[in-house]
């Protein structure tokens, strides 16, 4: 009975908001509002649950003095930190805004700007000619790199000096451009339209497995 | 010494890549900034918006794409205010909130714009897809007050501006999800929503396909995007100067792996004969 009811439940308001999704009747449209002021009530609860799991994680390092346990400390006092900051000062409050534009926005900028110096690094070592598909892969990051990068279109022009390819320049003046626009709009364009659609057909499936009680992971526990 | 290039400690290429990026800057080198067809729609779209039309701008992003999404919400609320557009922001990422919040203090205050009649910032609601969605059915559904808790229908210029119908385009600055993809789903699929979006670098590429079939009005890409807005606005700022400095590093990105692969080649024809 504790897994037939939620099944029972899932599976008529499933039902019932793909019935709505059809009907423009005025009733059908007061329905789907209440459904998402509920889902909108039941999404925060979610972070509810979520400090939860993350309290719990990082207690149980610390009780058991597991590798790094000094950093899970750290997370209580960001955490604690910045809600009491926040309830007390509120979210506009000088206090939490300064926690907010000297801590973390910098702490979080910094993690990205990392990227870029890991990033180059990869570049380097994976863009190697090594078979068919790398060359291509490698051919093609080069020609959007160059034509996306402002100084790609001033060196093409530069080269307009060198006399077999001026001819070139002076026919196709935004070559390196049209090229990564050409890559853009067709073979990237026609693969992200092909996962876009898999994805859409794998989250009818899903949907409908969920609904029909076939998919019963959400329950959690045993099966 | 080719075993060597290609087996180079990366610590050598950080310091490259910083040096690419440091001494640019010192020269204050600036290439010129060419505007192409994508961030040019948004700009024509709003330029043929009537005075006084609504404009909802998307705070979806965090720090880490400060960079490149925050010069471009500037240079684009910079347009709207210069057309006597109304904005109305708001954020579906609650690191966003802040972020938002900061361009419309820097931007109002350069166009002597006043808070509840010509902006509004209605802050951050969790939610994500199913904020988009209420929307649609009432705007004061989900934003019952704004980000300073005054009550939305205390705040004049959301007197007549109840649902999309009202708004005349929402530009989305995202950095992920929810994002460009979500207000395409959910606002403009279900309510026909015109949308525009400014996006990081990254994700570019995913947001083609919205372009072909003009569900997407047009889009912003990363920090170049940015860059070509400003010059479209006549403000060139931060982004021009920073797609200049990236430029470089692109350009010494490239060279690395071209001498990288010249060095696999010669190595491996070394080693075969």
């Amino acid at each position: 009975m504790r897994r037939q009811i939620p099944l029972i439940i899932c599976f008529i308001c499933g039902i019932a908001m793909i019935i709505q999704f059809f009907i423009p009747h005025r009733a059908s449209q007061i329905v789907f509002r209440r459904a998402l002021d509920w889902t909108l009530v039941i999404g925060v609860f979610a972070f509810v649950l979520g400090i939860g799991s993350l309290i719990h994680v990082h207690w149980v390092k610390i009780s058991r003095r597991g590798e790094n346990w000094q950093y899970s400390l750290l997370v209580f006092l960001g955490l604690i930190g910045m809600t009491l900051v926040g309830l007390i000062n509120g979210q506009e409050g000088r206090a939490f805004l300064w926690l907010y534009n000297n801590i973390q926005v910098p702490l979080d900028a910094t993690m990205f700007s990392l990227l870029a110096f890991f990033m180059a690094s990869a570049a380097f070592r994976a863009f190697r000619a090594r078979t068919l598909e790398a060359t291509l892969l490698l051919i093609a990051a080069i020609i959007v790199m160059f034509g996306n990068a402002p100084v790609g279109k001033w060196l093409w022009n530069q080269m307009g000096v060198i006399p077999l390819i001026n001819k070139l320049v002076e026919a196709i003046p935004a070559l390196p451009e049209n090229a990564k626009d050409w890559i853009l709009d067709n073979p990237n364009m026609s693969s992200r339209r092909a996962i876009i659609l898999g994805i859409g057909l794998g989250g009818i499936s899903q949907a409908l497995r969920i609904i029909l009680g076939i998919e019963r992971s959400h329950l959690g526990g045993g099966d | 010494m080719l075993e060597r290039l290609m087996n180079i400690d990366r610590r050598y290429l950080f310091l490259l890549i910083a040096f690419s990026v440091v001494i640019p800057m010192l020269l204050k080198v600036v290439f010129p900034i060419f505007v192409t067809p994508q961030p040019k729609k948004v700009y024509d779209y709003i330029e043929k918006l009537p005075k006084g039309s609504v404009v909802m701008m998307s705070f979806d992003y965090g720090p880490g794409s400060l960079a490149e999404l925050q010069p471009m919400a500037i240079a684009v609320l910079r347009h709207c205010f210069s057309r006597g557009l109304k904005v109305i922001g708001m954020a579906l990422w609650n690191v966003g909130a802040p972020l938002g919040e900061e361009v419309f203090n820097q931007v109002a205050t350069e166009y002597g714009r006043v808070y509840g009649e010509d902006y509004v910032f209605l802050g951050f609601r969790p939610g994500s897809t199913n904020v988009i969605l209420r929307m649609g059915e009432g705007i004061s559904g989900v934003f019952n007050t704004d980000s300073r808790n005054t009550p939305i229908q205390q705040i004049p210029m959301m007197e007549n501006v109840k649902t999309y119908d009202d708004i005349a385009l929402v530009i989305d600055f995202g950095a992920g999800d929810p994002g460009p993809e979500a207000w395409v789903i959910y606002a403009y699929e279900k309510y026909g929503q015109k949308i525009a979006a400014g996006v990081t670098g990254v994700i570019i590429s995913q947001l083609y396909p919205f372009l072909q079939t003009e569900q997407l009005i047009g889009l912003i890409g990363g920090l170049r995007g940015a860059a070509e807005y400003e010059t479209q606005v006549n403000k060139p700022a931060k982004a021009t100067q920073w797609m200049s400095i990236q430029s470089i590093v692109h350009l010494v990105i490239i060279i690395m792996v071209i001498l990288g692969n010249v060095a696999y080649f010669v190595s491996r024809r070394r080693t075969a004969a």
